[in-house]
């Protein structure tokens, strides 16, 4: 089952990467994410299997698809520079073979726990629980949960900021000069509306 | 199933250094993102398999947060795609250096 798991997540990853359209990517990484939720699910961690369905490919993917489907819908066709692959070739190698002896000495170092199969976990039906999670997120750990709601909050009006349009929504550029005009001499009358 | 952690490990690092490759050689600013996922969730599959070794819940919670933070970073910098396509209408991430100096 591992096998068959990480032979799916390694190539999908690999197609992600290399795909021409990201289109091509978002569908490999839908079956990336896919595959790795089971992955958790075979790992007891139940909960954390569905979020990465829901949050992962409901919410972050659908989100892609539509910057992809927004970006692709203009008169411009959406052209993107060549890929750097030559330029990059030998830094990068040096950087990933840096990085993975770095890797295979601290696995060298490791206790002999990591080379052991995994254990059951003590009692079942208990480690990885809903329950278990909850109680962990609601007691040990409720600060961290509580920034991460402000820290939610402010990219929400990040994204707001950055993308949100400070006009309304007007079908022809006219009218959105004429609502402009208007604000403007409203604001300037001292804001008698 | 009797699979060793260092396997989890082995997988969790090629996937790392998938998603790396893929920042690093792609010019397109959206599979850059996608790139960044696919380490978000390298890291984050350590962290389950590192809970399920170790059986403390505090990697499931940290996994819980390291989503978080994704989504958060999945909404920035598809904002900024889309600023920077509305200004630019070609996107390439080496034509954006207005911070360069």
């Amino acid at each position: 089952m591992f096998w068959i798991l990480a032979l799916v997540l390694i190539a999908s990853a690999i197609w992600c990467i290399t795909a021409v359209k990201p289109v091509y990517s978002v569908v490999a990484l839908l079956l990336h994410f896919a595959a790795l939720a089971f992955t958790y699910i075979t790992l007891n961690a139940e909960f954390l299997g569905v979020i990465q369905i829901i949050v992962y490919s409901g919410a972050i993917l659908i989100l892609f698809l539509f910057v992809i489907a927004l970006l692709s819908s203009g008169v411009a066709p959406f052209t993107v520079g060549p890929d750097k692959l030559p330029r990059v070739a030998v830094p990068g190698i040096g950087v990933i073979v840096i990085a993975l002896g770095f890797l295979t000495y601290a696995i060298s170092r490791a206790d002999a726990k990591v080379g052991a199969a995994l254990a059951p976990p003590g009692t079942a039906d208990v480690f990885g629980s809903v329950a278990d999670f909850g109680k962990a997120l609601f007691t040990t750990y409720l600060l961290p949960f509580e920034i991460t709601a402000l820290l939610l909050m402010v990219a929400v009006i990040g994204v707001i900021v950055l993308a949100g349009d400070q006009t309304p929504y007007l079908p022809s550029s006219k009218q959105a000069a004429d609502v402009r005009r208007t604000m403007r001499e409203s604001i300037l009358r001292g804001g008698g509306e | 199933m009797a699979v060793p952690l260092i396997n989890y490990i082995s997988l969790s690092a090629v996937i790392f250094f998938i998603g790396m490759t893929g920042v690093i050689v792609r010019r397109n600013p959206l599979i850059m993102l996608m790139s960044i996922e696919l380490m978000f969730n390298a890291a984050n599959l350590l962290f389950m398999a590192s809970a399920r070794a170790w059986v403390n819940n505090a990697g499931h919670i940290f996994a819980f947060l390291v989503i978080t933070v994704a989504a958060a970073e999945a909404a920035i910098g598809l904002a900024i795609v889309v600023t920077v396509f509305r200004t630019a209408k070609h996107v390439d991430v080496d034509d954006v250096a207005l911070l360069k100096g």
